[in-house]
């Protein structure tokens, strides 16, 4: 069961989307775990075979609990020998690689909607048995009310089994997300700077440049944010890291997880891979595409547990200025307030300009308030150019 | 024509907020701040009114998408 952040402790394994026998390939989705951050999709980090399922579906367990047994390929490059099999032979050749085509009559993944599924299970209902007519196929609040219409008359059905027990609810993630930040709280010391920075140049940017793309291509102003906090972290590198038992491993990689607000309450903070080489973009799209999972399910596990700095901005609900919690193992956080606009002075004049409020909240033992100050500089200084984010 | 604006309006808006009650959308009011809408949302909005209805819409207008109403008054104008 892999350790999807500093505050998830178990697991329940839902289904399983590999079978023993079949051929796996790094970076594979073998199976779907539901955690305290919902649904999401267990990659293999290794190639070979699987052999052995180990945790059934239905079985909570904790995390570090192996799932399965991989038999790795040999690292040369001739062909293994065919794979005995200890439990029930495969039923076909070794599967295709990605994506996996579903078997028939297996359980395909259904997408429910954090308040389906909490009403869902309030009236007894199984969600994951229910057609969706929301997006994507996703099951509605409605879906479950008229589920329940043309129930039976009758008493409401006992609680459904474990397998297919709703486990994910807002009440949990809070208590997840209280006993990380509790700890961070508690084990980092905090230092926090704050920057005001000038968005002329950059919403001007992105009003022309938005006005060129079609629409389904346009970009966030977010995007240029995140953007310009990976470019940043070259500057000042130590922000980017995370801690390995008593010492902080510097990260190569820029990967910035995003917070995500989830509608039923909570948040996620997936991660945006490699965002410092990503063109703006490209980037855009993997935004996109890892937002609407947060929010209907699909999230990759190598996504919840591999950021290595985390971005959050609270500016769209109206507040100047976010003041995060750094995430363990992280060592820094960057918030955005909202866009707001200001007198601001201007070769000697005061002009009206767009501004908002950068904080960074890092982590006293791993950097200090003057390279934190270089790299909301930085930050800014990137925001000036937007052409070459 | 309205009507047959204002349903796709409503459709769209189920497929971006899937849990939202429509029903009780009121038409005069701001409907981010009803439905609690972040700026992906609204991009995604204007992506699928653009697909279903085959408008164009300029980033410069999206403030006349607002409410329910103007909305369906800023479609149907440019159908």
């Amino acid at each position: 069961m892999p350790i999807l952040g500093a505050d998830m402790t178990a697991g329940t394994l839902i289904a399983w989307r590999k079978r023993p026998g079949d051929r796996v390939t790094r970076g594979d989705v073998i199976a779907e775990v539901e955690t305290e951050k919902g649904l999401i999709d267990v990659e293999v980090f290794v190639s070979g075979v699987l052999e052995r399922i180990l945790v059934e579906p239905g079985a909570t367990v904790p995390t570090g609990t192996a799932l399965a047994s991989i038999r790795e390929d040999a690292p040369s490059a001739a062909p293994g020998p065919v794979v005995a099999i200890p439990v029930a032979p495969p039923a076909a050749a070794p599967a295709p690689a990605m994506p996996v085509a579903r078997e028939p009559g297996r359980r395909a993944r259904v997408r429910v909607s954090p308040l389906a599924r909490k009403l869902a299970a309030t009236l007894g209902i199984d969600p994951t048995t229910l057609r969706g007519t929301g997006a994507g196929g996703a099951v509605t609040r409605e879906d479950v009310e008229r589920a329940a219409a043309a129930r039976p008359a009758g008493p409401v059905p006992a609680a459904p089994p474990a397998a297919a027990r709703p486990r994910m609810d807002v009440a949990r993630m809070r208590q997840s997300i209280a006993a990380a930040m509790a700890r961070s709280k508690r084990e980092i010391p905090h230092y926090y700077v704050t920057h005001t920075i000038d968005l002329h140049r950059a919403l001007s940017w992105l009003a022309e440049e938005n006005a060129r793309r079609p629409v389904t291509e346009r970009l966030l102003y977010g995007v240029l944010l995140i953007k310009a906090v990976a470019l940043a972290l070259h500057d000042v590198p130590e922000l980017n890291g995370v801690w390995r038992g008593d010492r902080v491993e510097p990260s190569a990689a820029v990967h910035i997880g995003v917070a995500i607000s989830l509608r039923g309450g909570g948040l996620v903070a997936p991660a945006l891979h490699d965002v410092d080489r990503q063109p703006l973009g490209a980037l855009m799209g993997a935004f996109r595409d890892v937002v609407q999972r947060a929010r209907g399910g699909g999230l990759r596990s190598s996504e919840l547990s591999d950021a290595t700095i985390t971005v959050t901005s609270l500016g769209e609900q109206g507040v100047e200025s976010v003041l995060g919690i750094v995430y363990p193992p992280q060592v820094a956080i960057v918030g955005f307030g909202r866009i707001v606009e200001r007198p601001w002075v201007v070769g000697g004049a005061v002009l009206p300009r767009p501004v908002v409020t950068a904080t960074l909240s890092a982590d006293h033992r791993v950097s200090d308030g003057h390279r934190g100050g270089l790299f909301l500089a930085a930050v800014e200084r990137l925001l000036q150019s937007p052409e070459r984010l | 024509m309205a009507d047959e604006v204002r349903a796709v309006v409503l459709r769209v808006l189920g497929d971006i907020a899937p849990e939202a009650d429509l029903a009780s959308l009121r038409p005069d009011v701001v409907f981010r701040e009803q439905l609690d809408l972040d700026s992906m949302d609204l991009l995604n909005f204007v992506v699928g009114l653009h697909a279903a209805l085959g408008v164009e819409i300029p980033e410069a207008d999206y403030p006349k998408l607002a409410t329910l109403d103007a909305c369906v008054e800023y479609l149907a104008s440019r159908r």
